[in-house]
């Protein structure tokens, strides 16, 4: 038995990859379920109702998706150029909190849609120089960039929580660490009256547009998905490899901050330490799900904005953890590396 | 001189070997998986899984060592499914780890949360106790540090020895080294570089699991979800600091303990003059900083990351 790469890569079995890792997963997950003694159907079926089930559960999902789709966006970019970015968790905060800090007071009297555009580029500068920082370390050091940006994700919520404990407190909270709220003319607009879905859904899409046409029709995308390919041969043919590579770093981290601006300035208004569960490590797996395509990551943003919304609703019904939804999203990369696998390469006898 | 004194006191030096005994059971794990040419990023996931797993052994009735040794059971698990993936596939051997610590994390707490379905506070096992050594205890200061360590600690430190032993000593050690620079050259040699890495990622997961494990059963007495902090992502920047070097792992892990153990003191001696998260910030930020000056210089296993196939250049 051996291991043959594929002479050609059908389209179509890249486009059903993702649909073969996501069912595998589910049905791994159902195993965990099932030995609960908890129907595996009527555990999913919870998670489908919870989700989809009526319209506001819907544009929760979507509300859910919106900080994904960036995040997933974010290693997107940066894993095409083989610049891993594990850091968008921390790029995520440091984003928010920028977002906090200028928007409680120095933007508080300008018009909206003045404001707004100027915090989302607040958050998105956040985020860039947390990941530029990263990139400078290896570009200089020649320091792994994965231990990096791991370890400052820390560091970056340790600082959020200096800072909303410290000078960016929020003094009517009763006590509670939280941020000074953003001043209410730079909060999104909502997109349905009574639900959360904010506008920044419509941004979230149109980067993922935007990304993508960055990459399939600019002279940097070519360089980025080269520098990818093989940087070796990238820097023989002339690519400026770290010049693209500080480009490719400052889109990825801008677009991790831009997470955090826009959760703050579309849901919450200021910021805890809790505003994001795990948005930056999940934005990792919803990127390899869509194959690193920017458009794929709209729906893999969906399919674990599904799983995490709809888990907390099962969780209530059925009494199965909604940590469930974490290990579902999970063994779906581990799935999907399996699945891309198989369409690069097949096993011959 | 307060901040002087403290490095003095054997209650500094007594928390130094407690916070280091993890991360040299994580490092040498780490160690041993890069040193065969994978690197092993399920090393977060994996401490948390055995933190857990030991933890619920000792709990469901269990006996202390019956758990640490289920933890590095389950290690070992994580540790062929990270193998399966890298080393036959050859798939990414990043986005494989960081996979397999997202994937062993959820499931740490998915289990955890079955156990104990209320947020009250975690149940408490009863842990490792100190174990008094005759002759040591009569030692004036060492004696002093030691008395409060606990078994596992003793085991990371033989281990140690053992590792460098067996890396540098034995046939088996050469051919670890040797599959980690330049497999093909080990398969002339007759040594199968596929069944060899997934082995030592096997064993190097083992040992992962049991530094998580420690977490539990001997430096707190009870599991809480997160409460490995980092710690394996410090494992895989010490690797690089020791420049894969078993004694010099334990140097770092011991520095960076020192490091941590004084910050937490020097926090409460000066009271809140300085925010705590500059001091919590230290290590991670000390990590780092480790990196940027050694990465340079530290001989990296050349076939490090290298996916194998045989006839494939």
């Amino acid at each position: 038995m051996r291991i043959e790469a594929r002479s050609h890569h059908p389209r179509g079995l890249i486009l059903f990859a993702p649909v073969v890792a996501i069912l595998a997963a589910l049905a791994v997950s159902g195993a965990l379920i099932a030995l609960t003694g908890v129907s595996v159907m009527e555990a999913y079926a919870q998670i489908l109702a919870g989700a989809l089930g009526t319209r506001l559960a819907v544009t929760e999902t979507l509300t859910r998706a919106t900080p994904l789709i960036l995040t997933g966006l974010a290693a997107a970019v940066a894993f095409r150029a083989r610049l891993w970015n594990i850091g968008g968790e921390g790029q995520f905060f440091i984003g928010a909190i920028a977002v906090a800090a200028v928007g409680a007071e120095l933007t508080a009297g300008l018009p909206a849609a003045l404001a707004i555009p100027v915090l989302l580029v607040v958050g998105a500068a956040g985020g860039m120089v947390l990941m530029v920082t990263a990139l400078g370390l290896r570009l200089r050091f020649n320091v792994d960039e994965v231990v990096t940006t791991l370890l400052l994700n820390f560091v970056a919520i340790l600082f959020v929580s200096m800072m909303i404990e410290g000078p960016l407190r929020d003094p009517m909270a009763f006590g509670w660490p939280q941020s000074v709220p953003v001043a209410d003319n730079a909060a999104l607009p909502r997109l349905i009256e009574r639900t959360r879905l904010h506008a920044g859904l419509l941004i979230a899409v149109l980067l993922a547009v935007a990304v993508y046409l960055l990459q399939a029709r600019t002279v940097f995308g070519m360089r980025s998905r080269a520098a990818g390919h093989n940087a070796r041969a990238a820097g023989f043919a002339g690519v400026p490899l770290a010049r693209t590579l500080v480009m490719v770093a400052c889109l990825s981290g801008g677009l991790a901050g831009l997470a955090g601006a826009v959760q703050v300035l579309g849901v919450r208004g200021y910021v805890t330490t809790d505003l994001s569960p795990g948005f930056g490590y999940a934005g990792i797996v919803i990127a390899m799900l869509a194959n690193l395509n920017p458009l794929g990551v709209i729906a893999a943003a969906v399919f674990a904005a599904v799983m995490f919304i709809g888990a907390d609703g099962m969780s209530r019904a059925v009494g199965i953890p909604s940590y469930i939804a974490d290990v579902t999203v999970a063994l779906s990369l581990l799935t999907m590396l399996v699945a891309l696998f198989f369409t690069q390469y097949r096993i011959r006898r | 001189m307060d901040a002087l004194w403290i490095l003095a006191s054997t209650g500094l030096w007594d928390a130094v070997l407690r916070i280091a005994t993890p991360l040299i059971f994580g490092t040498l794990g780490a160690l041993l998986c890069e040193r065969a040419g994978v690197l092993n990023l399920g090393i977060e996931g994996i401490m948390t899984f055995g933190a857990m797993i030991g933890w619920l052994t000792v709990f469901s009735g269990g006996g202390l060592w019956t758990g640490l040794l289920v933890a590095a059971l389950c290690g070992a698990l994580f540790g062929l499914l990270h193998a399966g993936l890298t080393v036959p596939l050859g798939l990414s051997q990043h986005v494989t780890g960081l996979g397999i610590t997202l994937f062993a994390s959820a499931l740490s707490y998915y289990i955890f949360r079955l156990v104990v379905p209320l947020e009250a506070s975690p149940p408490t096992i009863a842990a490792f106790r100190p174990i008094e050594i005759p002759l040591v205890a009569e030692i004036p200061f060492l004696g002093e540090v030691l008395a409060s360590q606990t078994a596992p600690t003793y085991l990371a430190l033989a281990l140690v020895a053992v590792m460098g032993w067996v890396l540098f000593r034995t046939p088996l050690g050469l051919a670890i080294r040797m599959t980690g620079e330049n497999p093909h050259a080990a398969e002339a040699q007759g040594v199968n570089p596929l069944i060899l890495r997934t082995a030592c990622v096997m064993a190097g997961s083992a040992l992962m699991g049991v530094g998580g494990a420690f977490l539990t059963m001997s430096a707190f007495n009870s599991f809480f979800p997160t409460m490995v902090q980092g710690r394996g992502w410090i494992c895989i920047a010490l690797v690089v600091f020791a420049s894969w070097r078993p004694g010099w792992a334990l140097f770092g892990a011991v520095l960076f303990a020192a490091f941590d153990a004084y910050q937490l003191r020097l926090q409460s001696a000066l009271e809140n003059a300085v925010p705590y998260q500059l001091f919590l910030m230290a290590p991670y930020l000390a990590a780092i900083g480790a990196l940027a000056l050694m990465a340079r210089k530290a001989r990296v296993p050349q076939a490090l990351m290298r996916p194998y196939r045989r006839g494939e250049r």
